[in-house]
């Protein structure tokens, strides 16, 4: 074992006891209220080539989601529906950590979480994403890059892939006979509702939602949960190591159906402006 | 016609579920301990038509060494499926639903073991599905859970998983293969008993906050069901002969 692993584990543990001391006279280290979230931007339609894109800043992380709209075969047992395929790759760029390669765990985990809001959500109407049933459907991918990361990756992924979806537009399709041919006309995508993620984590007794990198370092648990816009609950995940006490899980669904209804406004009143 | 069936075979008019169960009632569970020999610990869990093997390695000497941890034991997990275990072949390649799977089943077992007390070393969890029906990932943590405790690992308490759901209106407790694929809610929960806390928490479906809330009740009722059975499969490895004898007298 080198001297550096250990000392780095000096570090973290001092690291953590300062979190926790800040944390239990009420303060976060970057000055925020438990439950607020860092200042959050949105841009739209950023990348000409895609049919919809966004670009999100979350404090200091930045993550650029675009949809690709194609046609293609249906999923098995999905005849009838378009197909959605997301991903999410963490950029070399996005810290010092990251080494290019396939996605490990954590944006497998990423990807699969983000997807899980917008699929179970039904957000995009997908019955209605059919052209030739069980033969030709719109094929939707929406593919996330992570170019800057300063912690709770889930949120601002989920918040780039939602303001993607809702001010992309599709391209109209004429099925001919057994062929479909692209009109050059688009149209807005089927949405039905907007899910919204929010994501709390707990450090020793305090749970605070929209973690940094520093804070997540320090971090024992996290749940992430995601609304949709009648505020029923859609999709939930628990991660990291340690355990969550049940007052806590209640808690935190609660906060996450108030703060999920002002980060929804704020998504909505994108397509009003752009 | 997915509705029609849905509403012709999840749940009748006499509340009986389509494999026959109430809303409240658990499939058949069965753990036998100590069923791999070369493992250090293993156990073997039938869960409804789940056929699970779970064998632990550990603590051994980490490879590769850089992945050492030196205040504490690194924990490893592998959930895979035997391309045999489901209805169409499963590619033998782990699929991103196994690796995310892989993931949080580690975590939800990592808040039982004490893992300070065995620093640069390794325990290897394998999960092997040889059957899958619905709700595997519950049943491999009570499984994996039981080998740990049979590998001698020092633990806080033992993992008991169960999953809650929703179908139409009725929130009903533990999700079948098809009550998973057509089903509103399915949200599988581990928890530790003694401790009263959550380690791992998904929800795949549509719950209000109201279900919500007697969605967790009810999984967690099913966890403390699951943990009886648990400790019991332990009791009989260790104390088997002693109950028997007790019973002769």
């Amino acid at each position: 074992m080198s001297s550096s692993k250990r000392s780095t584990i000096i570090v973290e543990q001092l690291r953590k006891q300062q979190m926790l001391e800040s944390l239990s006279r009420g303060k976060r280290l970057d000055g925020r209220n438990f439950e607020s979230y860092r200042d959050l931007e949105i841009e739209i339609g950023i990348i000409d080539k895609a049919n919809g894109s966004a670009k999100v800043k979350l404090g200091n992380t930045e993550v650029l989601a675009g949809v690709k709209v194609e046609t293609g075969e249906p999923f098995e047992g999905l005849e009838n529906k378009g197909a959605l395929i997301m991903s999410a790759e963490v950029l070399p760029t996005a810290s010092s950590h990251v080494e290019p390669g396939p996605p490990d765990e954590e944006a497998i985990e990423l990807s699969r979480v983000v997807d899980r809001g917008v699929r179970e959500s039904k957000m995009l109407d997908l019955d209605k994403l059919s052209l030739i049933p069980g033969k030709i459907v719109y094929t939707i991918f929406v593919d996330c890059s992570i170019i800057n990361s300063d912690g709770n990756l889930l949120d601002a992924t989920s918040y780039a892939v939602v303001s993607a979806l809702l001010t992309c537009k599709l391209p109209v399709y004429e099925v001919q006979g057994d062929k479909v041919v692209d009109t050059g006309n688009i149209m807005p995508p089927p949405i039905t509702t907007i899910p919204i993620s929010v994501t709390a984590v707990r450090i020793g007794d305090s749970v605070l939602l929209d973690p940094t990198m520093e804070e997540e370092a320090c971090m024992d648990a996290r749940l992430t949960i995601t609304t949709q816009s009648d505020g029923d609950l859609v999709a939930l995940q628990k991660g990291y190591t340690g355990p969550f006490a049940i007052t806590e899980i209640l808690r935190s669904a609660e906060i996450a159906r108030i703060k999920g209804e002002e980060i929804r406004s704020k998504i909505k009143g994108l397509n009003e402006t752009g | 016609m997915c509705k029609h069936l849905k509403e012709l075979t999840l749940i009748d008019e006499n509340g009986k579920r389509s494999d026959d169960r109430g809303i409240d009632d658990l499939r058949q569970i069965k753990i036998t301990v100590g069923v791999v020999k070369n493992a250090d610990g293993s156990a073997f869990i039938e869960f409804g038509k789940n056929k699970i093997i779970v064998a632990v390695y550990g603590p051994r000497e980490v490879h590769p060494k850089h992945m050492a941890l030196p205040d504490r034991c690194v924990l490893r997990c592998r959930y895979h499926m035997s391309p045999f275990s489901t209805d169409t072949r499963k590619n033998p390649a782990p699929s991103r639903r196994e690796v995310e799977i892989s993931k949080v089943m580690r975590e939800s077992l990592e808040p039982s073991l004490i893992l300070s007390d065995y620093p640069r070393a390794v325990i290897d969890v394998f999960v092997e599905v040889l059957q899958a029906d619905g709700g595997s990932r519950c049943a491999g943590i009570n499984a994996a859970s039981v080998a740990l405790a049979d590998a001698g690992i020092n633990m806080r308490d033992l993992v008991s998983a169960c999953a809650s759901g929703r179908l139409g209106d009725n929130i009903v407790l533990d999700i079948n293969d098809l009550e998973d694929k057509e089903g509103d809610a399915d949200m599988p929960v581990a928890y530790l008993p003694n401790m009263d806390q959550i380690t791992l928490l998904q929800l795949d479906g549509k719950l209000s906050p109201n279900q919500f809330n007697e969605c967790l009740n009810k999984a967690i009722h099913g966890c403390k069901l699951v943990y009886e059975i648990q400790k019991e499969a332990l009791m009989k490895k260790y104390f088997g002969n002693e109950m028997e004898l007790k019973e002769e007298v």
